[in-house]
């Protein structure tokens, strides 16, 4: 039985596996699309919504909506980039995000996909909302307020590091990444090496006293756009 | 600019132009229309202190160093200094305590380089009366081009320094605490050596000008906004001028030391700070004098005068034409800080020069780490004076005290006094002449002011203007978006 469908993604036919997401299809054929929650070796969670596109004209996050044979994926149409730049504006007015100072700066996702979409200043007003931090733990700081609620620490330490840190409290606006423990994060069973630290694409969790010790010049996108491994992959 | 003269003998001149951030003036008269006070007024408000609360203390010397775009490296390696000692690294490899100190050098020159050519030259090569139209680094570009070109690539050269250190020209991440994050490669370093002979010539230059320039019109500036005064600086153990470390000295205005050899991390024990309530800004002094004889002025001219000599050979040379003139004794003549703030260029491009000659800047042992502590101290010697950092930091490392006293500030009651003695020299009846608009200006100048770090601005604010009659009634108010 050949488990092969094909799918028009921006006037491209490719191939994809059967209950592959469009996103990891798109990847295999050297193809970037735009992420933030989605992680490879993590479950589909399809959060923060930067991979959305229009599939046979409908707004579907690729992260997790599966090919499906003849489907006609818009990628990079002027819509579906305006759509994720907005996205992407949300989550800088949603947050305190001060690049400036922040270490993970040079090699955060939220920070290169700015870059890459152009947004030098958001279009929508800061929202400034209170956050709080914990630093607690004697090798790991969490600072809440350039969180982005992309869970990636919350499947990291369920599905890689076997454990049970963080998890989300709260609805709506109140939504914020909790830690499985009476107090705080040092009360918890998180270690320094677990895949939960390393995998935030933020500065929200971070290593302790690494700071700004890879300087400028060597950091993940002081050259080249976030994705372009991915599209130098298939060229 | 605009003034505005009212019955209650008030004068009011803001903004002061060409100076970074914003200032106002305030001129106080007598019955007779004497000025009995002037007070320069530090209107922006400062934050930084209160909002890195709670941060953690690897973040500071890349934070802090927002206060300002002039001179960044400054509050970078005041506050790395300060991390050095909260992670116990008491000494730090060659390779960084050389790569920082190169930075320091650019630093030094990119901004001295800026302040002389394009804030400065155009009073000095004008005259201060001179027509603003012409008076300003354009004037200069036209009429002296081969001088504004010489600023723009000393300047360039610094900024290329700050780069090659930092990893950025402005607000870089270089310092770390414990050391340096890069060392310079063989690349960077044969760049910068082909053309510091050639910057070394301009600087020689420079120092030229500003010595002939005070020397031709010493009778007109000896008394311009001078006064006597203490000076401090960090001088090296052995009394050589050293810009990056050293301890804490300070001199009277003949000359005799007031406090000297002090460990800086004891810096609360010599200095105190008082506070006004018409200035955002600080009056700083030394505590066993007092806050009205012990306030001090700092920066090239202080260093020049506390230091017992210069380490490096031609800005020695200019050092001791610049100490003779005054026979050995401390130059207390405001506007002998152009002179010597080119005399601290010389040196600065003559160590430059010796660091990207020395192997020390291509090792790999970057940084070292301690015995953590609970409180960390820095000082340097900024480019406009000695900037203090002082950091207390908890056991989850976050930082939970602050205190920052910089340059400006140390420099906030000479300020004062410069403008009150040009403003009594100067005014005559109660009208403020374009003339003296200028002189109250040049005098500011002369100390190199930076408010926005002095006050740490938080973007730009309005000024309000508020006009008080004798009784101390509001009556007039106006802002400026």
């Amino acid at each position: 039985m050949n488990d092969k469908i094909s799918f028009i993604i921006d006037d491209r036919e490719i191939k994809a596996k059967k209950g592959q997401t469009i996103l990891a299809a798109a990847q295999e054929a050297g193809i970037y699309i735009p992420r933030l929650c989605s992680k490879e070796g993590l479950s589909p969670f399809g959060s923060c919504r930067v991979c959305t596109v229009l599939v046979n004209g409908r707004a579907q996050a690729s992260c997790t909506q599966p090919v499906a044979q003849g489907i006609v994926v818009e990628n990079s149409s002027e819509k579906v980039f305006q759509i994720r730049k907005q996205i992407i504006e949300m989550l800088f007015i949603e947050g305190n995000h001060f690049c400036m100072f922040c270490e993970k700066s040079g090699n955060c996702e939220l920070q290169a996909l700015a870059y890459r979409f152009g947004i030098l200043a958001p279009s929508l007003p800061f929202m400034f909302p209170e956050k709080d931090i914990d630093a607690s733990h004697p090798d790991v700081f969490i600072d809440r307020n350039r969180c982005v609620l992309c869970g990636r620490c919350v499947r990291a330490s369920r599905e890689l590091d076997g454990k049970h840190v963080f998890q989300f409290v709260g609805r709506g606006p109140e939504r914020r990444i909790a830690v499985n423990a009476s107090a705080d994060l040092k009360n918890t069973e998180l270690e320094s090496s677990d895949k939960a630290v390393e995998i935030c694409p933020v500065g929200a969790i971070i290593r302790k006293r690494v700071g700004f010790k890879i300087p400028v010049g060597k950091r993940l996108y002081d050259h080249e756009p976030i994705g372009s491994d991915i599209e130098k992959a298939c060229t | 600019m605009s003034s505005t003269i009212d019955d209650s003998k008030r004068i009011i001149i803001n903004p002061v132009t060409r100076i970074e951030g914003h200032g106002k003036v305030s001129l106080y008269l007598d019955d007779n229309n004497k000025v009995v006070q002037a007070r320069f007024h530090i209107i922006e408000f400062r934050g930084f202190e209160r909002f890195i609360k709670g941060r953690p203390y690897w973040e500071m010397p890349v934070a802090v160093q927002r206060l300002c775009g002039i001179c960044p490296v400054s509050h970078h390696l005041a506050a790395a200094k300060a991390m050095d000692m909260v992670v116990g690294a008491d000494t730090l490899t060659p390779t960084a305590e050389k790569m920082r100190r190169l930075m320091h050098y650019g630093q030094i020159l990119q901004s001295h380089s800026l302040h002389f050519f394009h804030l400065c030259s155009p009073d000095l090569l004008f005259g201060f009366d001179a027509d603003p139209e012409i008076r300003n680094v354009i004037g200069v570009a036209k009429k002296h081009p081969e001088l504004a070109v010489q600023g723009v690539m000393m300047r360039k050269y610094g900024q290329e320094l700050i780069k090659a250190t930092a990893g950025k020209k402005i607000h870089g991440t270089g310092a770390i605490p414990g050391g340096i994050n890069k060392n310079l490669s063989i690349e960077e370093r044969d760049t910068f050596l082909k053309e510091i002979d050639k910057i070394t010539g301009w600087a020689r230059s420079a120092v030229k000008i500003a010595r002939d320039y005070t020397m031709e019109h010493l009778e007109e500036l000896k008394d311009f906004g001078s006064f006597e005064s203490n000076h401090t600086s960090l001088v090296r153990e052995d009394g050589a001028m050293d810009l990056y470390h050293g301890r804490l000295r300070s001199i009277d205005a003949d000359g005799n030391k007031i406090i000297d050899d002090i460990d800086y991390t004891n810096y609360l024990d010599y200095i105190a700070e008082e506070v006004r309530d018409w200035s955002y800004m600080k009056f700083p002094f030394i505590k066993s004098l007092g806050p009205e004889k012990g306030w001090y002025r700092v920066g090239p001219l202080a260093r020049v005068n506390a230091c017992d000599f210069i380490d490096t050979p031609e800005a020695e040379e200019a050092r001791k034409v610049f100490m003779s003139l005054t026979k050995g004794k401390p130059n207390n003549i405001t506007m002998a800080y152009h002179w010597a703030r080119m005399i601290e260029i010389l040196h600065a491009v003559e160590k430059i020069k010796d660091l990207l000659n020395d192997a020390d800047l291509q090792g790999n042992d970057l940084v070292v780490i301690g015995e953590r502590r609970e409180e960390g101290i820095g000082l340097i010697e900024a480019p406009r004076g000695t900037l203090f950092h002082h950091y207390r930091v908890n056991e989850d490392d976050q930082v939970v005290m602050a205190n920052l006293i910089v340059s400006t500030t140390n420099n906030n009651e000479p300020m004062n006094r410069a403008v009150q003695g040009v403003a009594r020299d100067h005014l005559s009846g109660k009208e403020i002449t374009e003339g003296l608009l200028n002189s109250i200006e040049v005098a500011i100048r002369a100390y190199d002011p930076c408010l926005s770090c002095a006050t740490h601005a938080m973007g730009k604010m309005p000024l309000v203007v508020e006009l008080f009659d004798s009784y101390n009634n509001l009556i007039d108010r106006k802002v400026k978006n």
